[in-house]
Formats: C-alpha cells, sequence, structure tokens
C-alpha cells in the first residue's frame, strides 16, 4: 500500500469515526446511565430504531429537524419508560424483557414508518470543521453532525453529575448498593425508572442522529446491531462516560473500515471487514472480562456479572 | 311452405349461434383475470421494488383486471405459501413473484402443483425443456440505460474518475458497471470506474459509507446497483456530487445532482403477459427487451446535462433502437488485461453467454 | 378464605397466565389497528382464518412451526441451565452452512445414511457455536446475551463469506448458493397427496425433539441436575455437581437444535446454502421459548401458534393492505404482556385477597382499618 492510499484510510476512518460513531455514542451514554442505577436495557436496539422512526417521522411532518430530534428523543424515553415499569414488577428479569424491547420497538418502528420511507425529511445541519483544507477528504471528514458536540457535553455532563452532585450519588447508589439507597428513604425502583427512561432519551438522539443526518433516511435495514454493540461498548468502557466516547469513535472507525479498504482497491472479503466491529467488541469482552473478580467499575447490582 | 319453415329454422339456429358466439367472448371477459404480484421489498424504496410497484398500479387500471399484492417477502418457503395463498385464497391464475431468489426452487414448486395457473418471473433464466411450460421468465437489459448513463456520466465528470455502489457482484450487476464505465470511455478513455460491493441488498449504512469514500477519493459522478438507491442519490447530492439513478427515478430526491438515470418499464412486460393470459394465447415463456422494445427507459435529462452529452447520448440511443449498437463489442479486456471479446466478436443483448458475465472490464477499479 | 396457595393453583396459573397474556397482546393489538383505521374484528377474523381456517392455512402455519421449535429449543435448554442465550440464529445458519458443505469434504454422500450425516453436521456445528458462548461466560465471564448476538452476527458475515466465495456453486450466477444438495440425501415431505400437503419430516424431528428434551429434564437425573444449576448456581456448586459441564451441555444440545434447524431448512426446503436461509427463524424462536416458559413439552404448541401468526401475516397483507410488520407488532405485544404476566405467578389466585381482607377487618372492628 503506498503512502496516498494509507493516509486516504486513516481519513475514512477519521471521518468514519465521528460520522457512525455519533450513534453509538448516544446509546452507550443512555445505557451507561441505566446500568449505573443497577438496571441493564438490552432493549436499545429497539429504541433506537423507534427513535429512527419517530425523529424522522417528526421532522418531516413538522418541517424542522430539531423538533424531530425532540420527538426522537421522547419516543426513547416512552419506550424505555415501559421497559422500567416492566422490569420493575417482580419476578421480571431485566435481559427477557430488554429482548421483547427489541422485538417491539422494531416491530413498531416498521409498521408504522412504512409512510416514512418514500419521502425526504429536513437533515440535522452539519458542522464543517475543516474548511480550513484544500482537500475535500478531510473536509468530509471532519464536517461533523451538529449533534455530536451535543453528544460530548452530554458525556461532560454525566461524568461530572454522577461524581459531583447529588443526583449522581442517588444514581450510584441504587446500581452499587441497594440497602444503601433504601436506608437513606429512596425509593430503588423510581431511581431505576428515572435513569432508564432517561437513557432512554439520550438513546433517542442517537436514533435522530441516523435517520436525520448519517444515512438520513428512513430504511427498516438501517440499524444492524447498532444497538447491541453500544451496550456491549459500555462494559468496555468500564461504565465511564469519557471512555465511552473514546469507544464509540474506536468503533465508528471500526465500521469505516471495510468500504474505506474498498475504495482504495482492496477489495477481498469484505463481509468479514463488516464483520470487524463485532468481533473487535466480542474480543474486547473476552480480554476485560474475568469470573473471578468483578470487572473493575461495574454497578454491584448489575446482574450482568456473576 | 316447408322451405320456408327450414329457412326460418336455420336461420334461428345460426342467429341463435352467432348470438352464442357473441356472448361467449362477452360472458369471458366479465370474469376478471385475478393476477398476483410479490414483492421482496417494500414497495416504496425509490428503488426496484417500487419500479415494480409503479407499473403495478397501472395494470390495475387496465380493465378485467383484480390485483393482488404483498410485499416484503422473504425468498424462503414463505414465498411459496404466499403464492399458493393468492392462488387457493384470491383465485389468482397469472403469478408475478419479482424477486430472482425466488424462481429456484419456489415457484418451480408451487408451479409443478398447479399446472393451470400461469407464473411469470422477473429476472429468472427460463430453459426449455428443464422448466415446466406454465412458468417464463421476462427481464429487460437495463444495462443499455446504464451505458447512456455512463455517457452522460463522462461528460459531466471534471475529475475522470466516476463511482458504482453495487450490491454483491453477480453477472446482473457485473454487466451494469461494465456498461456504465463503458459508456464513459467512449467519452473519455482515460475516465475510471471505481466500484465498492455492499455485500447485500439493502443496508444503508454501509451504502452511505461506500458513497462517502468514494467521494474522498475524488469521484464526482455515482450510480449504483442496490434495492433502494435513496440514501445513494441522497449521501452523494450531500457531498455535492452527480448521480445517475437506477431502477426507478430519484429525481425528486435531489432534482440539482440528478443527470439521468435508467428505469425499468415494466408495464411492457406485464401487459405482454397479460395480455396473453386473457386471451388464452399460450404464456410467453422468454420474455426480454431493451431500449427498443420499450421494456427500460431513461429518466429525462437534469437542467446540468450539456447540450453536446445530450446530443451524443441521444445518437447512440437511436442506434441502440434501431438495433445497431452493441455494447460488449471487441476488443475488450478485463481490468486484469485478460481479453474478454475478441476483435471482431460483438455480443448481441440476447446472447446467453452475457448472463454468464464474470468480469470487470479495463477501467474499473475493483475485484470480482 | 385463605391466602394459602391450593394445590390446582400452579397449574391453573401456567395455563391461564400465558393464555390471559396472549388474549391482552390480541385485544391490544386489535386497539392498534384500529387507531390505524381497521376493524379489529375483521383482524382478528383474518387472524384466525390465516392460520387455522382450512387445510391450506394448517400446512401454512405447521410448515412455518417447524423450524421454530427446533430454534426455540435453542434457547429453552440454556435457560433451563441459568443462561439467557439469544444466538439461535447464528447457530441455525452454521448449520445450514454444514450441512450443504459436508458432500464437499465426501462427495460420495448418499441416501439415508448420507442425510443422516448432513443433518448430523449441521446440528454438530451449531452445537459448537452455542457452546462456545457458554464457554466464554463460564471461563471468562462474558455475559452470554451479548456474547451469542454477536457471534450471531459474526456467524452469519463468515455464512455470507464461504457461499459467496470458496463454496459457491459456478452454475448459481445471479443467487450465490453452493453446490445443489444431491437428490438422495433430500428430505421430503411426509405425505404429499395426503392432507398434510408439502409439510416436510423435519416437523417431526422437532417434535421428536421437544418430546426428548422434555423427558430428559423431567425423569433423567442429568436432566435434574441441570435443573438444579439453572435454578440456584451456588447451591449447584455446594452440593458438588459439574456446573461448568451440565451448562456447556445444555449449550451444545440447544445449539445442536438450531444447527438441525438450519440443516433441514437447506436438506428440506432449499436444497443449497444461499442468503435466503437468514431469514430471522432464530429470533422468533427466541419468542416462542419465552412465552414456553422454556418447557420443552410447551414449545410444539407455542410455536404452532406463531406459525399461525406468521401464515397469517400475509392474509393480513393482502386483504386489508396490513404491512407485513403487523406480525411483528403482535409478537411484540405478546411478550411484553407475557412477561408482565410472570410477576403474577404465585398470586393470581391471591389478588382479591387485600380487598377483602380489608373488609372482613372493617367487618370485626367496626371501623376502617
Amino acid at each position: 500500500m503506498t503512502l496516498d492510499m494509507v493516509q486516504d484510510l486513516l481519513l475514512a476512518i477519521l471521518g468514519g469515526a465521528v460520522r457512525v460513531g455519533t450513534p453509538f455514542l448516544f446509546v452507550s451514554l443512555g445505557e451507561c446511565l441505566t446500568e449505573k442505577s443497577g438496571r441493564i436495557n438490552l432493549g436499545l436496539e429497539g429504541v433506537l430504531v423507534f427513535s429512527a422512526m419517530a425523529g424522522f417521522g417528526g421532522a418531516y411532518l413538522s418541517g424542522s429537524p430539531w423538533l424531530g430530534v425532540l420527538l426522537a428523543g421522547c419516543s426513547g424515553a416512552a419506550l424505555a419508560l415501559l421497559h422500567g415499569l416492566l422490569c420493575s414488577l417482580n419476578r421480571v428479569s431485566d435481559i427477557a424483557t430488554g429482548i421483547a424491547l427489541m422485538l417491539l420497538g422494531a416491530g413498531l418502528a416498521f409498521y408504522l414508518g412504512k409512510p416514512l420511507i418514500q419521502p425526504q425529511a429536513p437533515q440535522i445541519p452539519s458542522i464543517a470543521l475543516g474548511a480550513w483544507s484544500a482537500s475535500p477528504g478531510v473536509q468530509s471528514a471532519l464536517a461533523i453532525n451538529a449533534l455530536f458536540p451535543v453528544g460530548v457535553a452530554l458525556a461532560a455532563l454525566l461524568a461530572w453529575g454522577l461524581a459531583h452532585t447529588r443526583w449522581g450519588l442517588v444514581v450510584r447508589m441504587a446500581g452499587d448498593s441497594s440497602d444503601a439507597a433504601k436506608a437513606l428513604g429512596y425509593s430503588v425502583n423510581g431511581v431505576r425508572i428515572a435513569a432508564t427512561t432517561a437513557g432512554g432519551f439520550i438513546a433517542g438522539l442517537g436514533g435522530a442522529s441516523l435517520s436525520l443526518y448519517y444515512p438520513g433516511s428512513w430504511n427498516e435495514g438501517l440499524s444492524s446491531g447498532q444497538g447491541l454493540i453500544a451496550v456491549a461498548l459500555v462494559i468496555f468502557a468500564r461504565w465511564s462516560p469519557w471512555r465511552c466516547l473514546g469507544a464509540a469513535l474506536l468503533f465508528g472507525g471500526a465500521g469505516a473500515i471495510g468500504p474505506a479498504l474498498q475504495s482504495v482497491g482492496i477489495s477481498g472479503g469484505y463481509y468479514l471487514f463488516n464483520a470487524v466491529p463485532y468481533a473487535l467488541t466480542l474480543a474486547i469482552l473476552v480480554a476485560t472480562c474475568s469470573t473471578r473478580r468483578a470487572v473493575k467499575g461495574a454497578p454491584m447490582e448489575l446482574g450482568v456479572l456473576k | 311452405m316447408s322451405q320456408a319453415i327450414w329457412n326460418r329454422r336455420d336461420w334461428i339456429k345460426s342467429a341463435g349461434a352467432l348470438a352464442a358466439a357473441g356472448v361467449a367472448p362477452l360472458a369471458q371477459a366479465q370474469k376478471p383475470l385475478s393476477v398476483g404480484f410479490v414483492y421482496v421489498g417494500p414497495r416504496d424504496d425509490y428503488g426496484y421494488n417500487q419500479a415494480q410497484a409503479e407499473n403495478v398500479a397501472l395494470v390495475k387500471k387496465m380493465p378485467g383486471i383484480k390485483v393482488v399484492e404483498e410485499e416484503n417477502v422473504p425468498e424462503t418457503n414463505a414465498v411459496q405459501k404466499s403464492m399458493q395463498g393468492m392462488i387457493a385464497q384470491d383465485g389468482a391464475t397469472l403469478l408475478f413473484p419479482t424477486s430472482y431468489g425466488y424462481f429456484d426452487p419456489h415457484t418451480l414448486a408451487v408451479a409443478a402443483k398447479n399446472s393451470g395457473v400461469r407464473f411469470a418471473h422477473c429476472g429468472g433464466l427460463w430453459t426449455a425443456g428443464k422448466h415446466p411450460t406454465n412458468t417464463g421468465s421476462f427481464f429487460g437489459y437495463i444495462d443499455e440505460g446504464q451505458y447512456l448513463n455512463g455517457v452522460i456520466a463522462g461528460h459531466a465528470s471534471k475529475s475522470k474518475k466516476i463511482g458504482f455502489v453495487a450490491a454483491k457482484p453477480i453477472p446482473q450487476v457485473l454487466r451494469n458497471i461494465n456498461a456504465f464505465t463503458l459508456g464513459a470511455r467512449s467519452v473519455d478513455p482515460t475516465i475510471t470506474c471505481t466500484v465498492i460491493f455492499t455485500g447485500d441488498w439493502s443496508m444503508p449504512v454501509k451504502e452511505a459509507e461506500a458513497t462517502n469514500s468514494l467521494a474522498d477519493q475524488g469521484i464526482d459522478v455515482f450510480t449504483m446497483h442496490v434495492d433502494g438507491p435513496k440514501v445513494i442519490v441522497e449521501t452523494a447530492a450531500k457531498r455535492g456530487k452527480l448521480v445517475c439513478g437506477y431502477h426507478a427515478s430519484q429525481a425528486k430526491l435531489a432534482p440539482q445532482a440528478y443527470l439521468t438515470g435508467a428505469e425499468w418499464n415494466w408495464l411492457t412486460a406485464y401487459k405482454q403477459i397479460i395480455d396473453a393470459a386473457q386471451t388464452g394465447k399460450p404464456h410467453p415463456n422468454f420474455v426480454r427487451g431493451g431500449l427498443k422494445e420499450g421494456f427500460v427507459k431513461s429518466s429525462p435529462y437534469g437542467a446540468m446535462v450539456s447540450e453536446g452529452a445530450r446530443k451524443n447520448a441521444d445518437t447512440i440511443r437511436a442506434r441502440m433502437v434501431a438495433g445497431s449498437f452493441d455494447i460488449f463489442a471487441g476488443e475488450l479486456k478485463d481490468n486484469t488485461g485478460k481479453v474478454v471479446v475478441a476483435k471482431g466478436k460483438a455480443f448481441k443483448q440476447t446472447d446467453i453467454e452475457l448472463e454468464g458475465m464474470n468480469y470487470l472490464v479495463e477501467g474499473v477499479v475493483g475485484k470480482v | 378464605m385463605s391466602a394459602a396457595p391450593r394445590s390446582w393453583h400452579a397449574p391453573a396459573e401456567a395455563l391461564l397466565l400465558p393464555a390471559g397474556a396472549l388474549t391482552a397482546a390480541l385485544l391490544l393489538f386489535g386497539l392498534f389497528v384500529w387507531f390505524g383505521g381497521h376493524s379489529p374484528v375483521a383482524v382478528w377474523l383474518l387472524l384466525f382464518q390465516g392460520a387455522f381456517g382450512d387445510a391450506f392455512s394448517w400446512q401454512n402455519s405447521l410448515q412455518r412451526a417447524a423450524p421454530l421449535m427446533l430454534t426455540a429449543l435453542a434457547v429453552a435448554l440454556p435457560a433451563r441451565a441459568g443462561l439467557t442465550l439469544i444466538g439461535g440464529e447464528g447457530a441455525l445458519v452454521l448449520g445450514a452452512l454444514g450441512c450443504a458443505g459436508l458432500p464437499y469434504l465426501f462427495p460420495g454422500l448418499a441416501g439415508t445414511a448420507g442425510s443422516v450425516a448432513v443433518l448430523a453436521a449441521g446440528a454438530l456445528l451449531g452445537a459448537a457455536w452455542v457452546a462456545l458462548a457458554g464457554a466464554l461466560r463460564q471461563w471468562r465471564g462474558v455475559n452470554e446475551t451479548i456474547s451469542s448476538l454477536l457471534l450471531g452476527y459474526i456467524a452469519i458475515a463468515l455464512f455470507k463469506h464461504w457461499v459467496e466465495g470458496p463454496m459457491r456453486d459456478p452454475a448459481s450466477l445471479n443467487k450465490p448458493s453452493t453446490l445443489p444438495l444431491a437428490d438422495s440425501l433430500r428430505i421430503g415431505p411426509i405425505s404429499p397427496e395426503g392432507v398434510l400437503g408439502d409439510v416436510h419430516w423435519g416437523l417431526v424431528i422437532g417434535l421428536l425433539l421437544c418430546l426428548a428434551a422434555g423427558l430428559w429434564l423431567s425423569f433423567t437425573a442429568s436432566g435434574f441436575a441441570l435443573r438444579v444449576v439453572g435454578g440456584n448456581a451456588r447451591t449447584a456448586r455446594l452440593v458438588g455437581l459439574p456446573t461448568d459441564r451440565l451448562v456447556l451441555l445444555a449449550c451444545a444440545l440447544g445449539g445442536a437444535g438450531a444447527g438441525l434447524a438450519g440443516a433441514l431448512e437447506v436438506a428440506a426446503v432449499h436444497f443449497a446454502a444461499n442468503a435466503s436461509v437468514i431469514a430471522g427463524l432464530g429470533y422468533t424462536g427466541i419468542l416462542v421459548s419465552f412465552v414456553a416458559r422454556h418447557n420443552p413439552w410447551a414449545i410444539p404448541p407455542v410455536a404452532l401458534l406463531f406459525g399461525g401468526f406468521a401464515a397469517a401475516g400475509s392474509l393480513l397483507q393482502r386483504r386489508l393492505g396490513l404491512p407485513d410488520a403487523s406480525v411483528l407488532v403482535l409478537q411484540g405485544f405478546a411478550f411484553v404482556f407475557i412477561l408482565a404476566a410472570e410477576a403474577l405467578r404465585g398470586r393470581l389466585f391471591q389478588l382479591p385477597m387485600p380487598a377483602l381482607a380489608k373488609l372482613r377487618l372493617v367487618a370485626v372492628q367496626g371501623r376502617p382499618a
């Protein structure tokens, strides 16, 4: 591979990191909040698809992309609220409810989204950070989604809020020791439901990014496991919002490798390249988890890691 | 007197016979022909299925026809059940399974059990002696449309680099890629066409990624062969590039970027087959056609297509319609240097070798 | 009236709760389509007609139920061991690959023995794949739900790579497939002329395996040991049960079921491995298993019910113009209600109690509580 090709490849990966990574960022931040409170929400895959559809529909019907974004967030919150309520019932498993929500979210999205496949909706604007460069490649790689800075700000807010505010402490208590939370008079279920709903709202913003920016269209094949990968990302990121940001960018870049390689002429085995994000996630999980010691940073109440 | 009575009886008999003969076809025409259509994806995908559905909407307006449709039917047993259901529950006597993967074994299996029902499969390779006579296949030579796309692209491209986002490297797709490239290189032999395979017929994120990657490489005119071109058209337009459409017209999506497009005109094929069914003629088994027969058409030129480009394309179009233009005419080399069409040889569109194409012509950057 | 549980409470609950949940799902679905402007009664009638209305519908439903029984086992057996594995789709496609691929290695395969061999190859590959997820959990503590899903996506990518690459049949031009299975290896319909139509032997295999799984779990020592592991892993370890091996066994058996489903899809339906095999059967199997509460005895009727829903989906599309996703929505509602109904387990017959107890207290004490 010539130097030119390497440079092109790196540029494509950088561009892809932000482009493809934005939905990962939002979903993993939302899941991070939910899991910090001691609940796991696998249904974020369904939330992602459903809020993408709702956001697209909202933007299309109202003519404003930001109203669409708001609607996406609210619909994500609504679906996550359902998850929270179901899980707060006795004997209902978090994981099973998550799977149910995956199915329901996708089904509702496909059903209600039928009339939305054809039309175009106003898109979220992009911020041209690369305007200083003459190269179109750099320009496009650095033309970022207006939601991306929102995501970065959210990561900062979450990181600071969880560590330094009272609400953050309450959430962490519900996740680390429900007894302590109860002793202090907080309803553990209530905190978890609130955290799950807020997490759903944030994940919904990721859905809006998919349908209103990149690829910018509603289609039944829009998500292919991105919600699930984001849940795995949270474990990889050790439940730290900043590391979630890094992990999202990493996976976005990994997803861009396949097409980038083909565009510089290396075209064998593109299926295998398409599988890189999944294999990478699995490899990271295998490397970081262990039966003997609890994963450092895991909320104690989370039933995910035995 | 007896002669008059005999004449009157005769007259009455012949009048009666005439009346019966007159009423019979009328009675036959009274009962509507129930026709079923099966789509593999959503009807409004701005692509393959929409092209079919738009023409089916025109079929619905034809007199004496009742249409039932089913969409999003996967290429599994499910399509057998759908077709069987249309026959058993909706009384369909003519079925159009419109996806390539429906033919073998599914359409053949259902056709074997329903010899009185006609099946017209889109894209399949019906072979006499191998497949039952109540099945048949129809398809269009849309590579002619892609060749014309290429000509326009050749005129419009400033960077001399054009791009093709494709699903899978199967013969129908390769034929399109090659036609597009040959069309562009007929304008300027230095033009190269870079192709990216996404791996499946409908993968919006991969398609957007591919378009962006190609745009990063400096490609400024795009076309595609995927089920739903909407994402590629919109992404290319967002990057300020030009695009040639495919399957159906995507002009509404990006009017400032849409040069022209290669579209299906399935109504021509449908009409032939439905006509045969309605009038009791034998089921046409192998229906093919290109621009000349009206099976495919081109979208109207966008405003930014230059006068010279239009003239060039129209000249070639006229020759295609007259039957005097061969796209795959030798000497043709593939992109590894091997000669694939010998000098002096020219393949007609109907030649069976073209249906087994497995190479990319010189000028295409990519591997099969 | 006392609040103590009676002996008939548990079996009654086992029947009433799922039935009630499904009824609620159907009602909600009716409401849902009513908002979309369709008549709920028409929808319910069409659901019934499309699923069980006539011989054709029955064939349709049975045909669709056959693979669901096997993919549901892939979820049910590990679930009884305490794992929530949802990677049946991956095991299914690898099973299809194994079935289509064995003749490449042994071209002389033929006859019934050959059929058994290709089915076994598929089952083996499926078993290995799901056992991998189980092993990752036991030895590395990786959450099996996430790992099995990721393995599923990876399996699909591997499948596509091999089918369209090294294993591709050069004659399969526009639809990349493996070489078609030899005629003698194919599995045919049970009774083509009879009322079952083109329902193939896969249905019988599925039924038998569910039966066998149920017998194994209920009446054998190892099955019992597995249920202990699933019920309380710590107790199992205290008692000295070989937890790891049992978990792996459950995963392997379940994966074999899904792999067999894939192999049957090749041997009885498509006769070659290609992208049509990837049809979401694994995911529907998850739903079937949960509704059946992971009980192999209950899987066949639930599979038939969901096969019926899917069969009716076609009719809903053609007659009412409802989108094909309506079946997904119905399934989603069913799943949610089934899970919510779990919360009532053990308390269904006590629900009226609080109100009545309060009344009695008021009557006895003469004042509000």
